[in-house]
């Protein structure tokens, strides 16, 4: 079977840094990804190059099977490619629905059916009881939910997480963790940054950790914690190495 | 590695160079009456050179207010040019009431200017701080529509105007006796307008060392960069934001008191002044200094080539499409860089 | 408060507002008509400019280009080769939705935003005002008188005789405006345009084609703008490049809403409800100032000085304009 997305040789410059380099990887369809690296390693320039919103220096990015480099984000989450941002970017000043019915209005272009779609959506992440609040009265928990959702409606194949547990209790994370296999199960390719390693640990099927924007192991889980480069990578920052 | 050859940027100076190709192969092909009308004209280009030029000091000075009000404090100050007129109002009473020189009354438009504008920034556009990005725009709106119909008020709407005693015939400038209208290369040269430049450039030039130079500077610049950075080292940046928005009027007061003795004014003048200020500023990059200096220069060039170049009656056409053009290929401005 | 139950309730409201002012001519007289036929009119241009500027975020400071687009193409194929002004009217807001697409299209693909952004609307009507002012067709700056042509008449849009009937007239475009306003914040395009205006990046990640549908912000407003435009040369019989391309109806336009309430379907009408007798009062009362004023009658400028007193008052004190203001005092109520 072929992979639902490839990346190859993908490279970003930010003048003199080279914040992502000659990264290649694959995702089959139907798995859970992790994607981990200490702060600045070069995650979230990498997310940017899948989803469009940075053209790569170089290097390509195949998404099912098409050559999707360089094109423009809204093409690319029309594909099926959906992402969310590390810094969530809730639309504050409209209800958590109407947030969630932007991106449901991708499949369709009705309002009720949108909203029906919603208010799924909503369900599925366990926002429904603040769906008719503005969103920016959520909290942080909510407000990482939310961007989950609006993600989720646009009814990806393939769902880009980055950090969607930053900032939250152990609670909470769990609960974020719970419905991330929920995601999944309903057919969902995954690929999740995370910095909190019980979490990446128990999700992902295999692990890939980026260093200096370069790709130093791809395993799993158990692998990738024996692996001496990622620990010498983990304990040179000042960072959790990854344990169980 | 895979890199596109041409960047966005490059392109449009591409652009721009094919065009100036096109029109020197126009030029060429058609030399003779491209030298019959350079000899016919060129006496008035070299005057609206001259011209353009000296002007150019005054709106450079103009726009470095605006754009150190933009840079600090993110707004655009509609307002801006009813100041100037204010301070026009406020020299020509001191000359007709009390005789006082123009020139030296800039020793009391610069205060009195500096003094409103740290007034209209504490009462009116502080207050609004957290509204909406779009309220402080308005309330500089409505403060202009206040002023410039308070000045009609006062004032009538009767154009007014001064004239120097002195600056024609043999002047004393220092040491030296000099014939005015200075006759150089065929163009005229008034003692105003030569003045107000020269002035102009002197009071900009301190301007920007009172920001490269001094510790208030250096505040200064340093909440124009980051407010929050500069609040964590100790800079009270609402002081800053006062006493930056001061300083922006006071370059209005300051540029009132030298037009005057070569301009008039109506309770609109300074707002001609205020519409090729945002030209300029724009032009020099928002918020930078000696990019408004260099755009007011080109916008007076601009203006008064335009005037000689192109049938229009009208100066600011040229300079308004100047200012389209530099939107569409070089928003960041001429000096400034993209973020 | 659903959204289901909610669509439905603006429809209602504008139906049941139109119902009521259809039959406003038999109480108000012909002064206090022309003041409602002008609040009417302000209201119809700010929800056009309330579309860009509000839901889509993209503040305008030149709606005039549009508007003058408007007088000028309706007036100028009345007089040319007399099509009805109905006929003028849809083909000015066309050609105002055509510059107005090709301005934002422009401006857009260099990432123009906010302040730049406005100053570059603001350039392009002050551009339209200036070449407006050189064309010879168009009677240069000295402007254009609208024939007379006696009597009333539905096809030319001029009464003479009936004048409640411009009344009827601004009602049927108020409601075609607001119809347009309420269909299009009501489905996909109004969501697109206000996630645009909150974020553009998560907007784009959503699949928001963004210069699609900010260009298209920008035509419908224009185009409506443009209408606004026609009525006035009908209604005022004479335009000129400096009375409908000048800065003074950039600013008119965008004063209803801002004080009304961005952003939200009814906040340019009460703006406009606002702004428009406000304006008339300042000017009655300096006409007629009491006794101890005296020797402020018949100042000009006076009226338009408290006018900015007042819109500075105004905004410190309602930034939120006065719907956002009817909202907290609601919430506070309620709880
Ligand atoms: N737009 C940008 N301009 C310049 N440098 C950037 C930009 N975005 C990221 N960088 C730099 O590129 C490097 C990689 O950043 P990136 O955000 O991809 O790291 P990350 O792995 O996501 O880190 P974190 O765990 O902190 O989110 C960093 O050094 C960062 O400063
Ligand atoms: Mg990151």
């Amino acid at each position: 079977m072929k992979p639902l997305l490839q990346v190859h040789d993908a490279t970003k410059h930010f003048g003199g840094l080279t914040a992502v380099n000659q990264v290649t990887l694959a995702l089959d369809e139907g798995e859970i990804l992790g994607l981990i690296g200490p702060n600045g390693a070069g995650k979230s320039t990498l997310f940017n190059m899948i989803s469009g919103t940075y053209r790569p220096d170089g290097g390509t990015v195949r998404f099912a099977g098409e050559d999707i480099t360089g094109t423009p984000p809204h093409l690319i989450c029309q594909r099926g490619l959906a992402r969310t941002f590390q810094i969530v970017k809730p639309f504050a000043n409209l209800t958590v629905v109407e947030n969630v019915m932007v991106g449901s209005f991708l499949r369709r272009g009705r309002v009720q059916e949108s909203e029906q779609r919603a208010r799924q959506v909503l369900e599925f992440v366990g926002l429904s009881p603040y769906a008719d609040q503005p969103a920016h009265n959520l909290t942080t928990a909510g407000r990482n939910r939310l961007e989950l959702a609006r993600a989720l409606a646009t009814e990806p194949r393939l769902l880009l997480l980055d950090e969607v547990m930053a900032g939250l209790t152990p609670t909470e994370s769990r609960g974020i963790v719970s419905l991330i296999q929920k995601i999944r199960e309903s057919g969902v390719t995954l690929l999740v940054i995370e910095h909190v390693m019980k979490a990446i640990m128990t999700l992902s099927d295999r692990e890939a950790v980026l260093h200096h924007g370069e790709l130093i192991a791809v395993d799993t889980p158990s692998e990738i914690t024996r692996n001496p480069e990622v620990i010498t990578a983990y304990l040179g920052g000042d960072h959790d190495a990854p344990r169980h | 590695m895979k890199r596109s050859i041409l960047k966005p940027t490059h392109r449009n100076w591409l652009i721009l160079a094919l065009i100036i190709l096109v029109a020197i192969v126009i030029l060429a092909l058609r030399w003779e009456q491209t030298v019959f009308w350079l000899s016919r004209y060129g006496i008035v280009l070299r005057q609206a050179t001259v011209t353009g030029l000296l002007i150019g000091g005054v709106y450079g000075l103009v726009a470095m207010g605006l754009t150190l009000i933009f840079g600090v404090l993110g707004i655009i100050n509609f307002a801006h040019g009813s100041l100037m007129t204010v301070g026009m109002y406020l020299t020509f009473v001191l000359f007709t009431r009390y005789g006082v020189d123009p020139y030296l009354s800039v020793l009391i438009t610069v205060p009195v200017l500096f003094g409103i504008g740290l007034v209209v920034q504490r009462f009116i556009i502080h207050p609004a701080r957290n509204a909406p990005e779009h309220n402080q725009l308005l309330l500089t709106l409505g403060l202009a529509l206040f002023i410039q119909n308070f000045l009609l008020v006062l004032f009538t709407a009767t154009p007014r105007s001064i004239r120097l005693a002195y600056g024609r015939g043999e002047t004393p400038i220092g040491p030296f006796m000099i014939d005015f209208p200075l006759r150089i290369w065929g163009t005229t040269i008034t003692l105003p307008k030569l003045a107000a430049f020269v002035f102009a450039l002197a009071l900009a030039g301190g301007l920007y060392l009172l920001l490269q130079r001094t510790d208030l500077g250096k505040a200064i610049r340093a909440v124009a960069q980051d407010r929050d950075g500069a609040a964590l080292v100790g800079i009270d940046t609402q002081r800053i934001n006062m006493i930056t928005f001061g300083l922006g009027t006071a370059c209005v007061g300051a540029a009132a008191a030298l037009v005057l003795p070569f301009f008039f004014v109506d309770p609109l003048a300074g707002d001609t002044f205020n519409i090729t200020a945002f030209v300029t500023v724009v032009l020099g990059g928002m918020g930078s200094i000696p990019g408004a200096m260099l755009g007011g220069l080109i916008i007076g060039l601009t203006q008064e080539l335009g005037v000689v170049l192109a049938p229009s009656s009208i100066k600011l056409l040229g300079v308004f499409i100047v200012f389209i053009l530099v939107l569409l290929f070089r928003p960041q401005g001429l000096l400034g860089v993209k973020s | 408060m659903t959204l289901l139950g909610r669509i439905p309730r603006d429809y209602l409201i504008l139906i049941g507002l139109v119902l009521a002012l259809l039959t406003l001519p038999s109480f108000l007289n012909q002064f206090q008509l022309s003041i409602a036929i002008l609040i009417l009119y302000w209201a119809l241009l700010g929800a056009a400019w309330n579309l860009m500027g509000g839901y889509a975020g993209q503040f305008s400071f030149g709606h005039a280009a549009f508007y003058g687009i408007g007088a000028y193409t309706s007036t100028m194929l009345l007089t040319e080769l007399g099509l009805s002004p109905w006929l003028g009217m849809l083909a000015g807001a066309g050609l105002a939705a055509l510059f107005g697409i090709a301005m934002g299209y422009l401006t857009f693909r260099y990432g123009l935003k906010g302040p730049y952004f406005a100053l570059a609307t603001f350039a392009f009507a002050e551009l339209l005002r200036l070449i407006s002012s050189e064309l010879k067709f168009i009677n240069t700056s000295i402007g254009i008188h609208l024939p007379l042509t006696g009597g009333d008449s539905w096809q030319r849009l001029q009464f003479e005789d009936n004048p409640q009937n411009y009344f009827y007239a601004i009602t049927i475009l108020f409601f075609v405006g607001y119809l347009i306003k309420i269909s299009l914040v009501h489905s996909k395009l109004g969501y697109y345009l206000q996630a645009i205006r909150e974020d553009e990046d998560a907007a784009a990640a959503l699949g928001v084609n963004l210069m699609r549908y900010k260009v298209t912000a920008v035509a419908i407003s224009g185009g409506l703008t443009a209408i606004g435009g026609s009525f006035f040369a009908q209604y005022f019989f004479f335009i000129s490049p400096e009375l409908v391309f000048g800065v003074p109806i950039s600013i008119d336009i965008l004063l209803g809403p801002i004080i009304g309430g961005t952003g939200t379907i009814w906040g340019p009408l009460v703006g406009a409800l606002f702004v428009t007798p406000l304006g008339e009062l300042t000017r009655a009362f300096i006409r007629t100032p009491p006794g101890f004023l005296s020797f402020i009658e018949g100042r000009s400028g006076l009226d338009v000085m408290l006018f900015g007193a007042i819109l500075i008052v105004v905004i410190l004190f309602m930034p939120n304009g006065l719907v956002g203001l009817g909202k907290q005092l609601w919430a506070r109520v309620k709880r």
